[in-house]
């Protein structure tokens, strides 16, 4: 890994041979070629927090693959994110339910609160804001998810003591 | 063996009870239950979602099945001491029927369960997912059982087939078909495939099912597997369901421990084994030739069809590919016959559906009810109707691919045929219900950007189509449309239901179609008024206040004068839209207030009370009315001197004519002065706000009937060139019942006109009145 690379990760610094060590094990412990290529990618995005390029370039050696394909995947999922994010992810659910419910106006609330704009990262890594569409908790709508937390009948309001939860 | 207990306390531990505090209830009771020494003798037991997600955190005690709702952890000492200990029900965590507020003691007393059909549903909330024992115990596994030792394959597939089972993902296909075709397929290995890619917002039972009653799907990919001669099942879950997958997980070791997965089940010889694979965030992945190149390591991109999965399916070999929901209900029809579930539903949809019920409905939350079951009762009888008093506007089924359905067809019963007529499909069963609070242009705006982010790109008509769909209906969202834009967007529809490569795009379209269908003139109104009724689209719209007064009066701007104390400024304002802020400080309904944002907080800011204070501090409005343009000596004439007819007059004077206001009676203010009671609007107020309008220039002749007195050629012939007929809206209809012709029943205005004009009038002596108008 280059400096540069290391300087970009959301581990602040933190990632160092372990990490690689455990995705090789985790691929190894599949089976080589395309069909492992999402499970392994999910490993990845686990371990590291996001996708970047030498992430691309090593899980394409380590299965066979032409990194272009694992860039056409990677980029194809929402799920799959190639930019850091924050130690705290915030995913404000824009499903029906949801967005009939007032989440457009959270998510409003929320970019304004922490400054930044929907698929953005806080300058502190403390947050980071993305949205879904539905949760499958659309009985306590609108609905965010910090982490895997899911905070449910949320209004502007209510933001401030939710966020101080999470530091 | 697990203990007999004497209660049993059931803790829902589905995703929405957890959000709402169940696992803090779940260590008060455990710290309870030790120390009051009832361990021994009540059984704690945590399960699936229950359904009713809007009360939770809920607790059920058996063998009473009491139901209390909204469980925090500080009630459950309570709970312990007094009705575990002492046998006294705790009635302040009773469930409260929405309409009638009367409290409900039991479970199975309470509509929302009472009106349920549970088969899909059977284990959820009665069981803990997590124990396979308990799976067991309500009669787990003996399905597959009976399937692997007492059924041949073909017979297995008869029974789905006879049971009418239709797929439960959306399209609804009939599920026995699918399996037999598959099992026609020579060779092997062939693939069970699960889609537990449950996009569609507002759709949430396969999470349910997955949470609640793991085994049961386990089971069913089984038996589907020894039906269509498959030894390998692969369960396509959202990333998005972590608990989902942790259950899942947890219920395939424990089966493969047991023996129930895996190799030579039940001794048949019949092998099968069954792997997770994890989505990763894209909603075309719920297309099954997607969902499969997706399980295959690929961009999630659908393939024109056919070959048909049963065909050539995942890795190119014949594959059965079904929705949780569909399997969930395979054990039932394996053990007790295709028949006994046919029993249930319509000629054409058997069985029953799982619903889930979400946004503006009392009880959100997940029901299974028989196919046929009216929309009204499902929306009005289960979901307990639509909460604080608003009204009903529409219900959205079937997600992006599906459509709104208004009030008039409530009482369509369910089913997959019913539903295309009104332009909607069953889908996956998400029901989100929307009041008058809901924009339904800005809903197919919200359809439309779903469906273009979510679009893969694959072929033209839905890539670009939908793109531009989306741009038509947000230049309408922005009052910028055009009537014409209508035009595209259906022709543009047409184009792209009928040329698209899969599923998502054939449908991606119906959320605009059906909103254009039942609700056009909000969409003209977006067009032609600027105006978004319900006060959603931000773009044409000042505030929520001021977008919902029909004199669009800027009602945040004199608010906020009269904050500063210059009241003289804030009725300045108010005078520049109504000029009758003393009569509408008293009379007003104030719209303005029901869609006040403050409600949010601590409730909607008197604004009528403002009005009423600023206006009644000033007798002449003279130096406050807006600048007159000057006169242009140009005459028209205003039939009828009520409100309309006054502002009317108002306004074009400011605009320089020369008004005159013909009234048939013998003094102006119509319904003002002759419907509203002195009490309820002082006369002498109304005399002054029209005095006021007098002095700037609007002359009104009382006494006069045009039509009567004088002839429109009449006024012609002396220089009026305009007209406005404004001779009242209101015309009575008396209700079709025996005894309205009686002395002493009066329509409602002739009523209140003769109370008001003091007339004597017989009102009986026990002067009970209604007034209906």
């Amino acid at each position: 890994m280059t400096d540069s690379n290391t300087t970009a990760c959301a581990c602040e610094g933190q990632c160092n041979a372990a990490v690689w060590n455990e995705l090789d094990e985790f691929i190894a412990s599949h089976e080589r070629g395309r069909n492992s290529l999402i499970q392994v990618l999910h490993k990845a995005q686990e371990l590291f927090g996001y996708l970047p390029p030498d992430v691309h370039q090593h899980v394409a050696d380590q299965l066979g693959l032409p990194v272009s394909e694992v860039l056409g995947v990677v980029t194809f999922y929402h799920y799959f994110s190639m930019q850091p994010r924050g130690r705290h992810t915030i995913n404000v659910c824009m499903g029906t339910a949801c967005y009939v419910r007032g989440a457009k106006k959270v998510l409003e609330a929320l970019q304004e609160k922490l400054g930044i704009k929907m698929g953005e990262t806080t300058p502190d890594r403390r947050f980071s804001i993305t949205t879904q569409r539905c949760f499958g908790a659309c009985g306590l709508a609108p609905v965010i998810m910090v982490n895997s937390d899911v905070h449910g009948r949320v209004t502007a309001n209510k933001l401030t003591g939710i966020l101080n939860q999470y530091e | 063996m697990k203990k007999a207990f004497r209660a049993q306390v059931l803790l829902c531990a589905g995703g929405a009870c957890i959000s709402s505090g169940t696992e803090s209830v779940r260590d008060a009771f455990q710290r309870e239950l030790g120390e009051q020494q009832l361990n021994e003798e009540v059984g704690l037991i945590t399960t699936g979602c229950m359904g009713m997600c809007e009360v939770g955190p809920i607790v059920v005690i058996y063998p009473e099945g009491v139901f209390y709702q909204k469980v925090k952890s500080e009630d459950v000492a309570e709970i312990v001491k007094e009705h575990l200990l002492k046998g006294r029900v705790v009635q302040r965590l009773f469930y409260k029927k929405p309409s009638t507020q009367e409290l409900v003691q039991a479970m199975n007393e309470i509509d929302f369960f009472r009106l349920q059909e549970k088969i899909a549903l059977r284990n959820c909330g009665n069981i803990d997912p997590e124990d396979i024992r308990e799976y067991i115990a309500a009669g787990g596994y003996e399905a597959l059982g009976k399937a692997l030792t007492n059924m041949a394959p073909p017979q297995v597939v008869e029974q789905i087939t006879v049971s009418g089972l239709r797929g439960r993902g959306g399209a609804g296909f009939p599920t026995g078909i699918k399996w037999r075709a598959t099992a026609d397929q020579p060779g092997k290995p062939k693939y069970v495939v699960c889609n537990a890619d449950e996009g569609d917002p507002g759709a949430f039972m396969d999470r349910s099912l997955l949470e609640g009653d793991p085994h049961s799907l386990i089971e069913a990919m089984t038996i589907c597997g020894y039906a269509v001669g498959a030894n390998q099942g692969f369960v396509y879950v959202r990333a998005e369901y972590p608990l989902a997958i942790q259950r899942l997980e947890k219920a395939l070791t424990q089966a493969r421990e047991m023996g129930l997965l895996g190799k030579n089940l039940f001794s048949s010889g019949f092998d099968f084994n069954i792997e997770i694979r994890m989505g990763a965030g894209a909603f075309v992945c719920g297309e099954e030739t997607a969902l499969m190149h997706s399980i295959e390591g690929r961009r999630g991109e659908p393939r024109p069809k056919p070959p048909f999965p049963a065909v050539k399916g995942l890795f190119d070999r014949p594959t059965v590919l079904n929705n949780v929901e569909t399997f969930a209900n395979v054990p039932y029809i394996v053990l007790n016959g295709g028949m006994a579930y046919a029993r249930l539903g319509t000629e054409k949809s058997k069985g029953t559906k799982v619903f889930a019920l979400a946004g503006d409905v009392n009880n959100t939350g997940l029901v299974e009810v028989p196919m046929g079951m009216p929309l009204g009762t499902i929306v009005y009888d289960l979901g307990g109707g639509i909460p604080n008093g608003k009204k009903f506007k529409a219900v959205q089924i079937g997600g992006p691919s599906g459509g709104c359905i208004p009030a008039a067809h409530l009482n369509t019963p369910v089913t997959y045929e019913s539903l295309p007529q009104l332009g909607a499909i069953m889908g996956s069963g998400g029901l989100v219900v929307m009041n008058e609070d809901t924009c339904m242009v800005d809903l197919a705006r919200y359809f439309l950007e779903f469906i273009a982010e979510e679009s893969c790109g694959k072929c033209t008509p839905c890539r670009v189509g939908t793109r531009v769909m989306l741009e038509l209906v947000n230049r309408i969202c922005n009052g910028q449309g055009t009537m014409e834009d209508l035009e595209r967007l259906e022709e543009l529809a047409g184009v792209i239901q009928k040329s698209s490569l899969c599923g998502l795009g054939q449908t991606a379209p119906n959320p605009v179609l059906s909103t254009l269908r039942y609700f056009r003139e909000e969409y003209i109104e977006h067009i032609k008024d600027h105006h978004c009724r319900a006060g959603v689209c931000q773009s044409i719209m000042h505030a929520p206040c001021s977008n919902a007064c029909p004199a669009s009066v800027n009602v945040p701007a004199y608010l906020a004068y009269a904050k500063e104390g210059n009241f003289e400024e804030a009725l300045r304002v108010h005078l520049r839209n109504n000029p009758f802020p003393s009569i509408c400080g008293r009379v007003c309904p104030q719209w303005c207030i029901d869609k006040c944002r403050r409600s949010d907080l601590e409730g909607p800011l008197a604004v009528r009370a403002v009005k009423r204070f600023m206006s009644d501090l000033r007798d002449d409005y003279s130096e406050l009315y807006p600048a007159k343009v000057p006169a242009n000596n140009r005459k028209v004439a205003v039939i009828g001197a009520g409100p309309a007819g006054l502002s009317c007059g108002y306004y074009l004077v400011l605009l320089g004519y020369d008004v005159t206001v013909f009234e048939r009676r013998e003094e102006s203010g119509g319904l003002m002065r002759y419907a509203i009671p002195d009490y309820r609007l002082p006369r002498k107020i109304l005399a002054k706000e029209i005095s006021n309008l007098e002095r700037l220039g609007l002359k009104i002749k009382t006494g006069v009937a045009v039509g009567r007195d004088i002839s429109m050629a009449d006024l012609r012939a002396q220089g009026f060139e305009a007209f406005f007929m404004s001779s009242g809206a209101g015309h009575e209809i008396m209700p079709k019942i025996p005894g309205v012709d009686l002395p002493g029943v009066y329509p409602g205005t002739a009523f209140l006109e003769q109370a008001a004009r003091s007339q004597p009038m017989n009102v009986g002596r026990r002067r009970r009145s209604g007034i209906c108008c």
